[in-house]
């Protein structure tokens, strides 16, 4: 008779999500069972907890393991991409209390869900397996539902979370339906396995199931990525969502699904890099475009900074439809750029804003540079990293992307690119000239910079700037890990 | 081979079917059963070309699509139900405060 034998499964790789999966549910607990009152202590040890997983991230940048059989990755890749999404959550986690304190909806299941949906993007990004991919995105997707809708007593929240909901359900059908026909055409869902089968093929362009699996993947992510024409949630639910959330959820989770996305069509498809370049060249033009000219006539700074996301996708994607070193290892660092600059910069709309998010449009800024010159001085940084000004981390990210496109002759990118570019300057310089150069409408009352926010603007001014002045040591991270791919 | 076609085919006209679905339904819960739909037309899909290749991963991928899927459904089913305490209503067309 068979016994049946554990297989030898190491978990070293995974040993990162255990700890912060572990920490989230004993959060859980000790929040239904601790009585009412603050829970900012949450927020704290949540903190804790993930610069305690950024350690253990870190101390395995150097390995290479594959785990439970080839369905989980740990390398440079994942390492690099785990650390954005710890870097987002951390940041995130720091700029929330004080927003959730104002808006007395300061329940303590927030921090373990920022967890979770940590753990699902870390997934993601070393998942090797469309099942382990699909696992990550959906614990990411299901958690981000209910972020947005968190504030439970505010109809635009309840409506960000249900609008969410249902089109991210929806682009999870999609997904799914690709994966089952890539399953299909290939007869397995391990990644390296898939393009072992794919490379073998004499003409995987006329696989008309792998050729429509493929397509059907390509809308599930550029729906994640909040690319035209799949972006039109976006602004509704980054508007609606409780700031600091939306500063989450428009950092972490897209590095996230362009995690996932890179590693699913540079290994599995390269084959089939010349149709689904194609593809990426029309999204990335169109998803800058849209992003920017609707950016340009917004009034709300939420509402502009999520059409402003929406076009930083179609930068990255500008970088992935080159699909060579300079353009893909560009992403990553764009992506870490963009949660630094973006963070901030929600830090400062937290700040404004005052109790039932009203004081949330660029003409509320007016006067802002006299009377908070730090503040001003550290959005300021924010919107010309945005714009792509040097010396910030927003403007190599774009150098290094655009470059990259051009590199593999995508000149027309290139120029749409600069142009859309310059166009955004506009709505950015629109913020700074409101801050600098109007005079208050009305007197604000203030609300004090405690000690997490203030630690959270530093950190992204810091690093923006840095990452804008020596940003040689992070691309080189960024080149190591994508050339292991 | 002629009845494993069937069954492409008819998964593949019930997520159509899903689709449709969610684009002209007004009803959330109505558009969630429809997503629903969709997701089990993936199912029915796994399952299909899993006995066509005889291996197992398909089979596999359909037990976390039902669990997932159940996991979803206590968020929305969450979120439908607070935004109906606020609004007295679960149609779509009155998720109207934020421009879609």
């Amino acid at each position: 008779m068979d016994m049946i034998t554990m297989p030898a499964i190491n978990m070293t790789p995974i040993l990162p999500e255990i700890f912060l999966s572990v920490l989230a549910m004993a959060l859980l607990l000790i929040n239904v069972f601790s009585p009412g009152g603050s829970k900012s202590y949450l927020g704290y040890v949540s903190f804790i907890g993930i610069i305690a997983a950024a350690v253990l991230v870190g101390a395995g940048w150097n390995g290479y393991i594959e785990s439970f059989n080839g369905a989980v990755v740990l390398d440079k890749f994942a390492t690099f991409f785990k650390m954005i999404f710890l870097l987002s959550a951390g940041m995130a986690i720091l700029i929330t209390d004080q927003y959730m304190e104002r808006e007395e909806c300061n329940h303590g299941e927030l921090y373990p869900i920022i967890l979770f949906t940590t753990v699902g993007m870390m997934l993601m990004a070393s998942g090797t397996d469309l099942m382990t991919i699909f696992l990550g995105l959906e614990l990411m997707s299901v958690s981000l539902y209910v972020l947005a809708g968190f504030n439970r007593k505010n109809l635009k929240s309840n409506e960000a979370g249900l609008k969410y909901f249902l089109l991210g359900s929806f682009s999870t059908g999609f997904l799914l339906y690709g994966m089952a026909l890539v399953y299909g055409a290939t007869g397995t869902t391990r990644i390296s396995k898939i393009a072992q089968i794919v490379a073998q093929m004499t003409m995987p362009s006329s696989n008309i199931l792998l050729l429509a699996g493929v397509l059907l993947l390509f809308t599930g992510f550029a729906f994640k990525v909040a690319a035209a024409p799949f972006h039109m949630w976006t602004p509704d639910v980054y508007e609606g969502a409780p700031t600091p959330m939306t500063a989450f959820m428009s950092t972490g989770p897209k590095a996230a699904a362009f995690a996932a996305s890179l590693r699913l069509f540079l290994v599995a498809f390269p084959t089939l890099q010349v149709e689904w370049s194609q593809l990426l060249w029309v999204l990335a033009v169109v998803t800058m475009t849209v992003g920017n000219i609707t950016a340009l006539r917004q009034d709300n700074i939420k509402r502009m900074l999520a059409y402003s996301s929406i076009a930083h996708a179609g930068y990255c994607l500008v970088g992935f439809t080159a699909g060579n070193g300079t353009g893909t290892s560009a992403i990553l660092f764009y992506m870490l750029s963009y949660a630094l600059m973006n963070i901030g910069a929600f830090a400062i709309i937290i700040l404004v804003a005052k109790k039932g998010e009203s004081n949330g449009t660029v003409m509320d800024l007016a006067g802002f540079g006299f009377k908070h010159p730090a503040l001003a001085l550290a959005m300021t940084v924010f919107m010309f990293s945005m714009a792509g000004v040097p010396p910030t981390a927003g403007f190599i990210g774009k150098f290094y992307l655009f470059s990259g496109a051009i590199q593999q002759g995508y000149i027309w990118l290139a120029i749409l690119g600069v142009l859309n570019s310059a166009a955004s300057v506009y709505y950015y310089l629109r913020v700074i000239v409101y801050m600098y150069m109007k005079d208050p409408t009305e007197e604000f009352e203030w609300t004090k910079v405690t000690a997490p926010v203030a630690i959270a603007l530093v950190l992204s001014v810091a690093g923006t700037l840095v990452l804008g002045v020596i940003p040689s040591f992070v691309l080189e991270y960024a080149q190591l890990a994508i050339r292991l791919l | 081979m002629a009845n494993f076609n069937g069954y492409l085919i008819i998964s593949a006209i019930l997520f159509s079917i899903g689709t449709i679905g969610v684009l002209t339904r007004k009803n959330s819960i109505v558009i969630f059963m429809c997503i629903e739909l969709m997701l089990n037309a993936v199912n029915l899909t796994f399952i299909t070309f899993s006995r066509y290749l005889g291996n197992l991963d398909g089979q596999i991928f359909v037990f976390f699509i039902m669990t997932v899927a159940a996991a979803e459904a206590a968020v929305g089913l969450a979120l439908i139900i607070a935004f109906y305490n606020n609004k007295d209503t679960i149609d779509v067309d009155e998720v109207q405060l934020m421009k879609w």
